[in-house]
């Protein structure tokens, strides 16, 4: 079931390159796969079960290459099966946002079929080797994306994309050699090394495989100072590749951080918890006042980007700060970073791709040329209005819920991470400032003949935002998925 | 006893070989020039009748030649990837050596030096090591040299002058190794080295290993190897950067098992692996011509393969991981120079803008294999370099481990550089209308192999035989 659902996209893509297929039958063959790959998520949503401490739901083992004790192992738990739903859900906006775009239609819905896979790939791996090959392939993909749908200085933009994410994945490997050496009898399987814990007694060689470790996905999230690919990379990217790649590329990321960083190494995580913190508050703070110098709209996004994963980064790292009668707030912190990877794949999925409604209309993504826009386009004022609030967290929408949680667990669990709160009062003051730029005061040489979002658009824009609305508003479906895991995370790095 | 038998069908596979190099030889002065395919059809059955005797002759498995030759779970590994890569490279021969004059001696000089890399793999006394060596060289130079013209004489020149060069080196080394310990036999290096002066011992190993560094394509021997791969034909490129490499890094690997534990002769390998790797891929950056640069990325590969060689002995790891990075890296490496000649007006990294768009199935198998030469997954190569850089950290060398990781993301940038165009949306290039039918089916062959034997290399891995006799 679970492998069904992962390589559903992949077999869709294979389908739509089988020749004779048409250009219409390409976009519509990639909203229809979209769909279905949604249903099934919703069917293991339904069927889910929080599984044991130490086990997956859905949990499937195949030998693969049994010399290393490496196989395909999949499963889903309370960390990623809200972000395997969340990939759906925006690889389905873009699909529907994608159906009149004529460029290379059959190739372009292959492509990101083959990505969604790939993505989906990384979230229900339990094998290290198995992660690493979907999370090596998911640059590969978005490689191709920049490079061949981009524009602008897309060549450019692309190759250090590439090559930089690839230092990230490089990094990442040799952590991951490092823990399989570690483990006795030698293993690449995520459970059994969990269970294993082979550096329970700390030591160097534990702080250089975390290292490495936390080097790969401080590139992949990114994080202060690691992040310098990723506006250019935004910047020459379609409006789909950009919400696919603010969306749930850099969730593979943080998702990471839980996932291999505080679950297979502890005792690692629990001496290094403050570096971490202190990366994610500095990311918090650097990405926000970025943000604020930018002219291009998706600069600034982008931007918001390094700071809404600053806030992930600073809570996992919280988590880690053990102290006694701490453990229920540090489990709210790694619920509270779930929630956000969830609520920040949403918004800014819909960011970018009203971004991209700027671009088709008028070739700039400079905020100063637009002015007085909620004149000829409300509904796109309208829907950026929504996004911009959810992004900085407004009652109500799920940023909110996220970044309440995330400020909760840090406080309680280290004080001082209440600097980390400047940064959401500076995002505000970013978004709120574009909001007015943008869609109020007199009309902008670019704003004139502005054409308002239409049917497709809208219906590939709207639905991330009541998304984020219904997990504003009821937030418990989903943290009653999270919170087992959450706390299950933090009873592992005991205190 | 059995290991001082002479038990000449323990080398079947070889006799094949070489009675199919003579029969093309000969055969090429009796066949009119338009059936000279047959020939070819000759080659290809000896090649294939070389593996199956191969696989026959691992069910027993032991010694030849009064324990001159071994045949074991390495030989019949070495032996089918030989027999297999060469295949490959026979099938870029349907057009491109295809009516032209020299095109049986074409064939008989490949399948010389495939006999000579088989000996390579299975020599386990000195004196075999040199019959190797010279076997696998001496029509590699021909073979270089086929191309009339004024690149092809200077390559075969500098592959000839650096054999030769080198050979000489590696007979005197053999030569030092004998005087000191009285006997080339591999089994009795080790005592018998044990104890004498260090200084010679090592003398002796060094240049051994310099020889074989040659056929290798590695530093400090390599300066052949881009030339070779440009100016020469593209079967002969493709040839020489890959089936003598087998049959060098497997000698390496016998040899250095064999040496008594005075040095850290591991070191010395790793030495050479670094070296390569780095160099190879530094002076990859700049090159304009796609086989000149993938000429240079055949140093660096030579690097990857001696990372297991490195770690001989002190990893369970480093021989599977080996034998599988061998495979994966013949493989993939043909299927690179075989988009090459699929394409024999392009000469230039520009040349390829638009390939996607032209050739789609050219341009799969080429982002295919210059991503598999990267180690990205799941081609065969990844796993290669997975497990090799395993080896070498369980081998006790972290650092190796960390200078494989850093060159595969340096070489990075130069395949990049040569998948951008192809990818790109440009017009495509002039020279992209014509293209040679074998070569292109080669090139997607092998890049499907290589993703195959990457998904399935559970299977392959349990199928090989690691057993190594001493």
């Amino acid at each position: 079931m679970l492998s069904l659902t992962v390589f559903l996209p992949l077999v869709a893509a294979l389908l739509l390159l089988v020749p004779g297929v048409g250009p219409r039958a390409a976009r519509w063959g990639w909203v229809l796969a979209s769909v279905l790959e949604l249903a099934l998520v919703g069917v293991l949503w339904w069927r889910y079960e929080t599984p044991a401490d130490g086990s997956l739901a859905f949990d499937e083992q195949v030998p693969w290459i049994p010399g290393v004790d490496s196989s395909y192992h999949v499963g889903l738990d309370g960390l990623s099966l809200p972000l395997v739903a969340m990939t759906a859900v925006v690889f389905l906006a873009c699909a529907v946002y994608s159906v009149r775009d004529p460029d290379r239609p059959r190739s372009r819905a292959a492509l990101f079929l083959a990505l969604e896979t790939v993505c989906l790939g990384v979230f229900a791996a339990a094998d290290l080797i198995l992660f690493f090959v979907f999370f090596d392939l998911s640059i590969v993909g978005m490689y191709v994306v920049i490079a061949g749908w981009g524009h602008g200085d897309r060549a450019r933009s692309a190759l250090q994309f590439f090559l930089y994410t690839f230092l990230g994945s490089l990094a990442l490997l040799a952590g991951f050699i490092g823990l399989y050496l570690a483990a006795d009898p030698h293993t690449f399987d995520m459970l059994e090394l969990a269970r294993q814990d082979p550096f329970a007694g700390g030591g160097t060689v534990a702080a250089a495989v975390l290292g490495a470790i936390l080097l790969g996905l401080a590139v992949k999230t990114p994080t202060v100072p690691f992040h310098t690919w990723l506006p250019p990379a935004h910047t020459d990217a379609p409006a789909v590749g950009s919400a696919v790649l603010a969306g749930v590329l850099l969730k593979l990321g943080t998702y990471g951080f839980v996932r291999l960083g505080m679950v297979l190494l502890p005792e690692a995580w629990r001496a290094w918890a403050w570096v971490v913190l202190v990366v994610g508050l500095v990311s918090v703070l650097w990405g926000a006042l970025v943000a604020l110098a930018q002219k291009d709209l998706k600069r600034m996004i982008a931007y918001t980007s390094v700071n809404h994963m600053g806030y992930v980064v600073l809570a996992v790292g919280a988590a880690g700060v053990v102290s006694s009668g701490t453990t229920e707030a540090r489990s709210i912190a790694v619920s509270g970073a779930v929630t956000q990877m969830v609520s920040h794949g949403l918004v800014t999925a819909a960011l970018f791709l009203i971004a991209g409604v700027f671009l088709d209309r008028s070739g700039t993504y400079e905020i100063d040329r637009f002015g007085g826009l909620a004149g000829p386009a409300p509904r796109t004022t309208g829907l950026f209005a929504v996004a911009a609030f959810a992004s900085l967290g407004l009652p109500a929408l799920s940023g909110f819920v996220a970044e309440f949680q995330i400020f909760t667990g840090s406080i309680a669990a280290v004080p001082w991470s209440v600097v980390g709160l400047l940064g959401i009062l500076v995002v505000s003051r970013v978004l709120l400032w574009t909001l007015q730029r943008v869609f109020t005061g007199d009309l902008g040489p670019s704003s004139r003949g502005f054409t308002d979002v239409g049917g497709h658009e809208l219906w590939a824009i709207a639905p991330l935002l009541v998304l984020s609305l219904v997990i504003g508003v009821a937030p418990r479906p989903l943290l009653d998925v999270v919170e087992p895991a959450a706390r299950s995370v933090v009873g592992l790095l005991g205190g | 006893m059995q290991s001082m038998a002479m038990r000449p069908l323990a080398m079947l596979p070889e006799m094949l070989l070489f009675g199919g190099g003579l029969a093309c030889l000969l055969g090429g002065s009796f066949t009119a020039r338009r059936r000279q395919w047959r020939l070819r059809a000759v080659a290809a059955l000896a090649l294939l009748g070389c593996a199956v005797a191969a696989v026959l002759g691992s069910l027993v498995p032991g010694s030849a030649f009064e324990g001159a030759f071994v045949v074991d779970g390495v030989t019949t590994a070495g032996r089918v990837t030989v027999a297999v890569a060469t295949l490959l490279v026979l099938l870029l021969a349907g057009d491109e050596v295809a009516g032209n004059d020299r095109e049986s001696e074409t064939y008989a000089l490949v399948l010389f030096a495939a006999t000579g890399a088989l000996v390579l793999t299975g020599a386990r006394d000195l004196l075999v090591l040199a019959v190797g060596f010279l076997l696998a060289s001496l029509p590699v130079y021909a073979l270089v040299g086929l191309r009339r013209t004024a690149r092809g004489a200077e390559a075969a020149l500098k592959t000839y002058l650096v054999g030769a060069i080198f050979g000489i080196l590696m007979l005197l080394g053999v030569t030092l190794v004998y005087g000191l310990a009285g006997s080339t036999s591999y089994p009795d290096l080790a005592a018998r080295l044990e104890g004498l002066p260090t200084v010679a011992v090592a003398a002796g190993v060094v240049l051994v290993v310099a020889g074989l560094a040659f056929e290798a394509g590695a530093v400090p021997a390599h300066f052949w190897v881009p030339d070779a791969a440009q100016g020469s034909t593209g079967l002969a490129a493709a040839f020489v950067t890959t089936v003598p490499k087998i049959g060098a890094v497997i000698a390496l690997y016998r040899l250095l098992l064999a040496l008594p534990d005075t040095l850290a002769w591991g070191l010395l390998v790793a030495v050479i692996a670094t070296a390569s790797m780095t160099l190879g891929n530094l002076a990859a950056f700049g090159q304009e011509d796609p086989r000149r640069l993938l000429g240079w990325s055949t140093v660096s590969q030579a690097g990857y393969l001696l990372v297991p060689v490195a770690v001989a002995g002190t990893s369970d790891l480093a021989l599977p991981s080996m034998l599988l990075y061998l495979a994966a890296y013949a493989v993939t490496n043909i299927a690179a120079f075989a988009v090459t000649t699929a394409l024999p007006d392009v000469r230039d990294l520009a040349g390829y803008a638009g390939l996607l768009r032209r050739r789609p199935g050219l341009a799969v198998a080429l982002v295919v294999a210059l991503l598999g030469l990267v180690g990205t997954p799941p081609t065969a190569v990844f796993v290669g370099k997975l497990t090799t850089a395993t080896a070498a950290w369980d081998g006790g060398m972290p650092w190796l481990t960390v200078v494989v990781l850093g060159n595969s993301l340096v070489s990075l940038f130069y395949y990049l550089r040569w998948v951008a165009p192809a990818l790109a949306r440009a017009d495509p290039a002039s020279g992209l209308t014509a293209t040679r039918p074998w070569s292109a089916r080669t090139a997607q062959l092998g890049a499907a192999i290589s993703v195959v034997v990457g998904l399935g290399a559970g299977l392959l891995w349990a199928l090989v035989d690691v057993s190594v006799l001493p």
